[in-house]
């Protein structure tokens, strides 16, 4: 079974080199940290930055320049600012290249909650929607289970809907799955978790690749 | 000969009234009109409706107007953050609207560029889209979104010049320059103001046509919501 570190090892392994990549607030985040040797990617921060940079030492911190979880960060070489606007305009137009978004619930066809619990205080879908209505290749980094055990991998979301149809993959401590017309196609499971286990916590259709194999983590 | 220069936040606001919907710039804490949601507190300007991005925090930014309860209802993408805001909403105080960060922003460069109204993706098929209607392209649904309509936007930049022209820094342009080409009357907090003419052209974000007011603000304190560096 992975930890939030592994899933975003796991996530870091779909970069190609040259991506445009945007990555959410939480696991996703983490991704930026294991980006393989030898290849570059772009991160994208939906306030107007192309190419963030790690955090900065304590005396170059500066409070124009943060991040879109509105932490400061630093800019990379070849890095680029814009306003919001032309920064969902290529969101939308299909220049990002992948999406990584955390998520309280995917459906296996696709669709995504993960703005909203009712009852609870609404903060907000932030570029959420946005993201998930316009990007062509979105991974879900999430626990494969909430709180109470119960599966976030579902036939229907039962929480409000944050975009239709959206997801390709979900990546979970226990495996990853594609987005297929059959369901969740689980194409890896993680080390020393069982297939039964997979099936047992998996509500939504699931079926098994013939591919399947064990992740490999470096 | 052009006359946008105002002494202070205090005369740049002056005329805003009760029941005014305003926009204001910044994303987070970062790069919002400090000087004038000061001014705004001091005058009490009551009942307002505020389009920006988030609402501050307790003790900064529009949590200040929010304290006073100062504003009716906020338009913003996301609201977290703050403890007052939440008290208010659940208590029925204030009104919230939360629309996408794009449909927010793209919503001020159609106001800014003379269109009624915008097409995009984002919200088909959640309670976004209630009401709205919708239209299929090439096969994929969207929704119609129109152009704001606001009384004032107010903006804050890094240098300006005595013809309104506005240069951001870093994320810190983030919706200024789209609320300033969307406010009926638009007014600028810069942090250096300068003759015309020693702004390079080729550097302007904003030309000074969409702004009708400018000055030079003070004592910025640019707070941060979350400081993160690296440890040496």
């Amino acid at each position: 079974m992975l930890d939030k570190f592994g899933i975003a090892k796991r996530i870091a392994q779909e970069l190609k080199d040259g991506y445009y990549v945007n990555l959410g607030i939480g696991i996703p985040t983490l991704v930026a940290n294991y980006v393989p040797d030898g290849i570059e990617v772009i991160l994208q921060s939906e306030n107007g930055l192309l190419g963030i940079g790690p955090f900065p030492y304590e005396e170059d911190v500066d409070a124009d320049l943060i991040n879109a979880g509105k932490q400061t960060v630093t800019t990379t070489k070849g890095s680029s600012f814009f306003d919001s606007a032309m920064s969902f305009g290529m969101i939308r137009s299909g220049r990002v290249d992948l999406t990584v978004l955390g998520a309280m619930e995917v459906a296996d066809n696709g669709d995504i909650a993960n703005w909203k619990i009712p009852g609870k205080m609404v903060k907000g879908m932030g570029g959420a929607m946005d993201l998930v209505a316009s990007a062509k290749n979105i991974i879900v980094a999430m626990q494969h289970v909430n709180k109470a055990g119960e599966s976030k991998l579902l036939p229907t979301c039962t929480l409000p809907i944050t975009g239709l149809h959206c997801v390709k993959k979900v990546v979970t401590e226990l495996g990853v799955f594609d987005i297929t017309p059959e369901g969740f196609s689980c194409i890896e499971y993680a080390p020393g978790v069982s297939i039964d286990y997979i099936k047992e916590k998996t509500l939504g259709r699931l079926v098994i690749s013939e591919h399947v194999k064990e992740m490999m983590l470096s | 000969m052009l006359n946008k220069i105002v002494k202070n936040a205090d005369e740049a606001i002056a005329d805003i009234q009760d029941g005014a919907v305003i926009m204001l710039g910044g994303f987070g804490l970062c790069g919002i009109p400090e000087n004038c949601i000061a001014a705004l507190v001091k005058k009490g300007t009551k009942n307002l409706t505020c389009i920006s991005n988030n609402a501050g925090v307790d003790d900064f930014g529009i949590g200040l107007m929010l304290k006073t309860k100062q504003v009716k209802k906020m338009i913003s993408s996301y609201v977290g953050e703050n403890a007052e805001f939440e008290r208010q909403l659940l208590s029925g105080e204030l009104e919230v609207e939360l629309i996408p960060q794009g449909t927010l922003a793209t919503r001020c460069l159609a106001t800014g560029y003379g269109m009624p109204a915008i097409y995009t993706p984002a919200g088909v098929g959640t309670e976004v889209a209630n009401g709205k209607e919708t239209r299929l392209f090439n096969g994929k649904t969207y929704l119609l979104e129109h152009a704001f309509d606001s009384d004032f936007a107010i903006v804050k930049a890094w240098k300006g010049d005595t013809h309104g022209n506005l240069i951001f820094r870093a994320t810190s342009r983030n919706f200024n320059p789209l609320m300033a080409m969307a406010g009926k009357i638009t007014i600028a907090e810069v942090e250096e103001l300068v003759p015309a003419g020693e702004l390079d052209p080729d550097m302007i974000h904003t030309p000074g046509i969409y702004v009708n007011r400018i000055f030079k603000g003070e004592n910025y304190e640019k707070r941060i919501e979350q400081v993160t560096i690296t440890k040496k």
